[in-house]
């Protein structure tokens, strides 16, 4: 039986950090009240510069921090078209998705030639962890995961208590629900949209180059293959929060991971990925537990003069 | 007794308006000032100078002596100004201890959510305004979400309350309440401004009142001694006439006929719970209620952009009750939204395209599915002459027309398609006299000329001036019909809170 192969719960969270990661970072944008559906493109933007840069430092870590700092400079872009310039935030985050696919690939191609990313290419470490290998059934889950699985479970958990339990979380949700009274409490609206901005950028990034750098040591091109887009499904269906996404992200990689496992027994792997979108549309329809988006997420603030 | 707030000279200018021309303003320590003016006197705008939204064009403001300038809300709140809006700054996805304290919030890097939920109930206890710290504000009542403001200008330490047309929204109950919390504060000691263009409430409230006409202030005088007929003229500036001239009524034969009516508005709640009501040629009925008792949603209903649940709609003798909209304009109704601009007409339009939005399908104005835009044209040309719409021209957009005369292009493409029955919701709001005469002597003609017109209206003065019956619409429910001619308002005051009327119903 499948389900108790350890190896099948391995691959869920495996599968499921790719989509948490940016996941959390929609989160973070859309509570501030911008729109982002350009996770696909950061991610992409993160993946490849994190090959990049790992292979020219020769230093994997170095190139995730490239991949941060490429990931946050555009949505960056992003922000400043969103908040400054009050541009639709939809047709931005497409312009960014179909920008970020056609330049990686162009970089690939330009700096790397057509054979791709050298083999060569250091990855980032993976881990397992000591005191848990010695349970029996757990143990293998967390055996041999990257180190960017810890490391993304540790920022989903801070992320929430971020966003729920500080001050600064509390404002920026402020902030995505009715800027113009946040606006009057002496609350800076368009700094704290910037800041959703940039940290979806950072998380979209890592989740890029978990795939990348994490997983393999290699880009290819369009290698995130619509995981961006399952990511805002998994935002959505978690309810704009980062638990939430976690767990919706978990249901959407296992059935990944099911889609892995069954291969080659009969099962369209083809069928088993609609699931993720299936379950994102009974959420929005309110059959599976209303969903409701930020009040303010995807309506431009223009301040007072 | 030394001034709170003083405000000297106070000019603020738009291009092409002077909403403050010469605002003169002394509010004393504990003191309940009122200030009356129409809409579009210059109240709000006076109120977003004194609260930081907009930086005056000359003048001065002095609180506590000091002259001040504030350049955001939140130099304002810092100096002690608290003010409720009349649409509520508040977030409904958070709850009331979150509300009160954004900005402000106890604890370090982490929110203190205990501390704010314990400072609020303090706060709540001491101003005696009861109300659940942990409740979720979209969950609360317009009157507890009220209570929610007041709290958020106290959590601020607010020396001075503001409170913007805040019997806007209420009910008559919380109304009440409100005022019971005025006098509490009153008697602190905490100065409060209240806005409002209601005379019953000025005089029942206020210690004093100060009235503004036209972006000035007119005259400041004690409320003791007033009547409603003095604050009138001052507001209006002259001899204010509270009946509108008409013959008497010829009513005839009904023209429109409700029948055990039963609607859902569009957030599901059922509003109107089983309504009948006739309608007849050559009279206007009025219908009386307080905001949010159905009056709408009824209007809707006959118009067709409300589905009847139950009940019937008969024109002339004829179940409109399923038709569409457009079916129904075609047999002679004709409506006047309460919302202008989202019902009344597509903004971005031109003058044209808008008088022809009702029978752009009709020859000469289309033919098999093209336009005439000539034909559009020369019509718009020549409501526009009949009506005034200024300025005279039949390119603009509706977006770029003032609110008075977006109303006229409203009514003059309503009313010159030679209706049945009009039905007109708040035609007056926010209008300036001129124009509310304007749109009452339509209606009357239409009335004269032996139309049927449905009035509904906020405005008391409006229905007893107009009308020649009178329904009371109560929670969804007509609980009365009165002679036009014999109503009074107290009478009609005690109905739209529910009570029956005693005797002789019409």
């Amino acid at each position: 039986m499948v389900f108790s192969n350890p190896e099948i719960w391995a691959l869920t969270l495996s599968m499921a950090i790719p989509l948490a990661l940016p996941a959390v970072g929609g989160t973070f944008s859309e509570r501030t009240g911008v729109v982002n559906i350009a996770m696909e493109g950061i991610m992409l933007i993160g993946a490849f510069f994190g090959v990049a840069f790992s292979y020219w430092t020769g230093n994997a870590w170095v190139g995730l921090l490239a991949a941060i700092v490429c990931g946050a400079l555009t949505a960056l872009a992003l922000a400043w078209g969103a908040i400054h310039v009050s541009a639709d935030q939809t047709v931005l985050g497409m312009g960014i998705n179909i920008f970020a696919a056609g330049l990686t690939t162009f970089l690939l191609n330009t700096l790397f030639g057509y054979s791709g990313t050298p083999v060569n290419t250091p990855k980032l470490p993976t881990l397992s962890i000591p005191g848990l290998d010695h349970i029996p059934y757990i143990g293998i889950v967390f055996q041999n995961q990257s180190v960017l699985v810890y490391i993304g479970i540790v920022l989903i958990f801070l992320s929430h208590w971020f966003l729920f339990s500080t001050r600064l979380g509390l404002r920026m949700r402020s902030v995505g629900e009715n800027p113009l009274a946040a606006d009057t409490l002496g609350i800076p609206v368009w700094r704290l949209r910037y800041l959703g901005v940039v940290l979806s950028g950072i998380f979209s990034a890592i989740g890029g180059a978990y795939l990348s750098i994490g997983i393999l040591n290699g880009f290819t091109s369009n290698m995130t293959s619509g995981r961006g887009y399952i990511a805002l499904a998994a935002m959505i269906f978690g309810k704009w929060t980062p638990l939430g996404s976690f767990g919706a992200a978990l249901i959407f990689g296992f059935s990944t991971a099911l889609g892995i496992v069954l291969q080659g027994h009969g099962v369209s792997s083809n069928l088993l990925q609609m699931i993720p979108y299936a379950l994102t549309i009974l959420a929005l329809t309110g059959l599976i537990g209303r969903s409701t988006p930020p009040a303010a997420d995807g309506i431009p603030y223009e301040p007072r003069r | 007794m030394e001034p709170v707030l003083e405000v000297v000279d106070l000019k603020k200018w738009f291009p092409g308006v002077k909403a403050n021309d010469g605002v003169n303003l002394t509010v004393r320590a504990g003191e309940v000032h009122a200030i009356l003016g129409e809409n579009g006197a210059g109240k709000s705008t006076l109120m977003k100078v004194i609260y930081g939204l907009l930086e005056p064009t000359a003048g001065e403001i002095r609180l506590f002596g000091q002259p001040v300038h504030f350049r955001s809300p939140r130099d304002a709140i810092l100096a002690g100004i608290g003010m409720v809006h009349q649409h509520f700054m508040l977030i409904p996805a958070l709850t009331v201890a979150e509300n009160v304290v954004l900005g402000d919030e106890p604890g370090g890097v982490r929110f203190d959510r205990r501390q704010a939920v314990q400072r609020v109930r303090e706060l709540s206890e001491r101003y005696r305004l009861a109300i659940d710290p942990n409740a979720k504000v979209g969950d609360l009542t317009v009157g507890l979400q009220q209570r929610v403001e007041i709290l958020k200008a106290f959590y601020r330490k607010a020396r001075v309350l503001i409170l913007d047309e805040p019997t806007a929204l209420l009910t008559p109950q919380e109304t009440r309440e409100l005022f019971n919390i005025i006098r509490t504060l009153k008697a602190e000691g905490t100065p409060v401004i209240f806005i409002s263009h209601k005379l019953d409430e000025v005089l029942e409230i206020s210690d004093r009142v100060t009235v503004m006409r036209a972006g000035k202030t007119v005259e400041t005088i004690d409320t003791k001694g007033a009547t409603p007929q003095t604050l009138a003229n001052l507001m209006v500036g002259r001899e204010v006439v509270l009946r509108v001239e008409k013959p008497p009524a010829k009513a005839g034969s009904p023209a429109l006929e409700v029948r055990g009516l039963r609607v859902r508005s569009a957030d599901r709640h059922e509003r109107v719970k089983g309504v009948d009501l006739t309608v007849r040629r050559g009279e206007i009925l009025g219908i009386a209620g307080i905001d949010g008792n159905g009056q709408f949603e009824l209007a809707d209903a006959i118009a067709g952009l409300l589905r009847a649940e139950e009940g019937q709609i008969v024109l002339d003798g004829r179940d409109i009750t399923h038709l569409s909209p457009a079916e129904r304009t075609q047999l002679g109704i004709a409506y006047v939204p309460q919302d202008r601009q989202l019902d009344g007409l597509i903004l971005a339009f031109d003058l044209a395209d808008n008088v022809i939005l009702r029978d752009f399908r009709r020859p000469p104005f289309s033919r098999r599915g093209i336009l005439n835009r000539r034909a559009a044209e020369a019509y718009a040309k020549r409501l526009i002459e009949a009506f005034d719409v200024r300025p005279p021209d039949f390119r603009r957009k509706a977006s770029e027309l003032s609110g008075g005369n977006q109303q006229k292009v409203i009514l003059a493409r309503e009313v010159s398609r030679d209706p049945l029955v009009l039905i007109a919701a708040q035609p007056t709001r926010g209008l300036d006299v001129g124009a509310i005469e304007g749109v009452h002597r339509q209606l009357v003609r239409l009335r004269n000329e032996g139309k049927a017109v449905l009035l509904i209206s906020l405005e008391l003065d409006e229905i007893l001036s107009l009308s020649d019956r009178i329904a009371v619409m109560h929670d969804g429910e007509i609980v009365g019909v009165l002679d036009g001619a014999e109503a009074t308002r107290e009478q009609l005051g005690l109905m739209m809170t529910g009570q029956r009327a005693k005797e002789g119903t019409v």
